[in-house]
């Protein structure tokens, strides 16, 4: 069945169908709907769970971390200056190993206020050891969030599931919604081993000295590591029963691509449009969208980058003083390879300044006239 | 695909003309977006609404600058802002008016169709007569003009896409189609 739903809502409808049993949040534009709804759904009976009303973000992940210890599946929902104030219950989230799936609306961080889309909100977070994923629109959102409770499930580490803030969050668009049942044959309940349990008590998460932390943190690398085939399994698996297919990346028209064009998101999902119009005009350009960050999937990008002449990372988002940040993360993958092209980073469209079709071609124009990368920031649209 | 830019003022329901439009094209099994301008959606203030309508997924993100035709809900905003800007030549130019649209003057090549949408909403008792909702009425026009589905079609969609006066919204949405000028 087709419906007509925000982005918000695709993930609202998600942690249903996913049979979500903790919800525990608190409202911020641009993702109060996710939580409405969600509040109705537990109302009304729709989603048998518990709804907990906390007092903020912090609190909301921390009851998350804490319902999730005790082998419920928990969902919560924030944006911007939110997440930053749940950061220190993020890293708790990976430590404790609880694979909570929260959603993310990329709002651009305060001062100036603000409730437009950017994604450094959640690429500040990206040490934590979240995964995280980059949808590109509402479908790619409602799908994303059963997948990553399958995959956290299985590495236990939580999953953030990110969206534009309006582009995506508050626009309706076509979704097709997966059948419960189908649902429910794709993630089963939720299975913890070794859980709090008030009639069993165990210390959890107690001091642990130097001689044995680093090994915990050896093996939660090796875990995200894991993640990396299991979103490329699951991705699979989720397109044999729903006809949709996922991967970590997203390629398009890149079979005879001389350059690519590499970007996330709804930004990726438009330079489609822009792909089409500069293949018409016989150009050999094709596009990568990055979908999961984290884990990186840098033996994808190395591939895809090292029979190409140029690449270009179109980022909306900065880390001050250093440059885009997908831009660094793509750079970083090559660096070490033979074949590699050099990578131009592009930073547009912060604070919600709409990026369309012509900005991409803008773009890529631009850089074919550069002969060798002069700076980290190429900076398109900025008004100085 | 096709692309329809809505300007109107806040509290006319020009965003929800958008979602109701789009849930009409998706029950004929088109693939749908429609958004607002975000952040600007207050009582009064100009606003903007954007609707792709496709036989396939959309994939394109944007504001729509480049719009196949044009929906005025508010015209005492026309001439004080650009409202026609980049509009497709020979794009359609829906206006909420009493007037025929001979009477109204764009400078481009266009065609225009008028509504009484105002006048429709009143007779109705859709919102207030200081602040009337004129959505549901001129969404009967821009289907009878732009001929993107059934009648039905639209007023099962107002139906449940309308918060309440199913029945007056219906009742507009029908009296809108029918007296709409311009036409093919």
């Amino acid at each position: 069945m087709r419906k007509v739903i925000i982005g918000n809502h695709a993930l609202s409808y998600g942690a249903m169908l996913s049979r979500a049993q903790v919800i525990a949040a608190y409202p911020i534009t641009p993702q109060t709907e996710v939580i409405e709804l969600l509040s109705e759904m537990c109302a009304n009976g729709e989603l048998d769970a518990k709804f907990i009303k906390v007092e903020s973000e912090h609190s909301a992940m921390t009851a998350c971390v804490g319902a999730s210890a005790t082998g419920v599946r928990t969902f919560t929902a924030t944006s911007a200056q939110g997440l930053a104030l749940m950061h220190e219950v993020l890293h708790w989230a990976v430590g404790a190993r609880t694979p909570v799936v929260m959603g993310n609306i990329n709002r651009a961080m305060a001062p100036p206020w603000t409730i437009w889309t950017e994604q450094t909100d959640s690429l500040s977070q990206r040490d934590t050891g979240w995964m995280q994923i980059y949808c590109q629109n509402n479908q790619e959102v409602l799908d994303s969030v059963i997948q990553a409770y399958k995959v956290a499930e299985q590495v236990k580490l939580p999953a953030m599931v990110i969206l534009a803030a309006f582009v995506l969050s508050h626009t309706s668009e076509t979704v097709e919604m997966p059948e419960q049942e189908k649902v429910d044959e794709f993630l089963p309940p939720y299975e913890l081993e070794y859980k709090i349990d008030p009639d069993d008590p165990h210390a959890f998460g107690g001091l642990t000295g130097p001689d044995g932390y680093f090994e915990l943190r050896y093996i939660i690398q090796k875990a995200i590591e894991d993640a990396i085939p299991k979103w490329e399994e699951v991705g699979e698996e989720f397109g044999k029963l729903f006809g949709r297919s996922y991967g970590l990346v997203e390629t398009y028209k890149i079979e005879d691509a001389k350059e690519l064009i590499i970007s996330s998101a709804t930004v990726a999902s438009t330079a489609r449009s822009a792909i089409d119009y500069l293949r018409e005009k016989g150009k050999k350009v094709g596009l990568l969208r990055i979908r999961v960050f984290r884990p990186f999937p840098a033996e994808k990008v190395k591939s895809l980058l090292s029979a190409i002449d140029k690449a270009i990372v179109i980022d909306r988002n900065i880390s001050f003083g250093a440059s885009g940040i997908f831009y660094q993360e793509v750079k970083a993958a090559c660096y070490n390879e033979k074949n590699k092209p050099p990578i131009f980073g592009v930073i547009t469209g912060l604070g919600g300044r709409d990026v369309g079709k012509k900005d991409i071609i803008d773009i890529y124009e631009y850089v074919m006239k550069q002969d060798k990368v002069e700076s980290d920031i190429i900076w398109k649209g900025v008004r100085v | 695909m096709v692309e329809i830019r809505l300007h109107g003022r806040g509290g006319q329901g020009t965003v929800v003309a958008a979602k109701i439009l789009a849930d009409a094209m998706s029950k004929i099994g088109k693939y749908v977006q429609a958004f607002p301008e975000y952040g600007v959606e207050r009582r009064g203030a100009p606003v903007k609404a954007f609707i792709r309508i496709d036989d396939d997924i959309i994939y394109i993100k944007s504001q729509i600058y480049e719009p196949d035709n044009l929906v005025i809900l508010e015209p005492a905003l026309i001439g004080t802002i650009d409202l026609i800007y980049g509009l497709k030549e020979g794009g359609w130019i829906i206006v909420n008016t009493n007037k025929d649209p001979a009477e109204m003057k764009f400078d481009g090549n266009y065609r225009i169709a008028t509504i009484p949408a105002t006048k429709i909403a009143l007779k109705h008792h859709l919102g207030s007569k200081a602040a009337p909702i004129v959505n549901t009425a001129i969404l009967g026009g821009v289907i009878k003009i732009l001929e993107l589905c059934d009648l039905d079609t639209l007023v099962e969609a107002v139906r449940e896409g309308v918060p309440i006066k199913e029945d007056a919204n219906v009742a507009a949405t029908k009296e809108a189609f029918e007296s709409t000028k311009g036409g093919r």
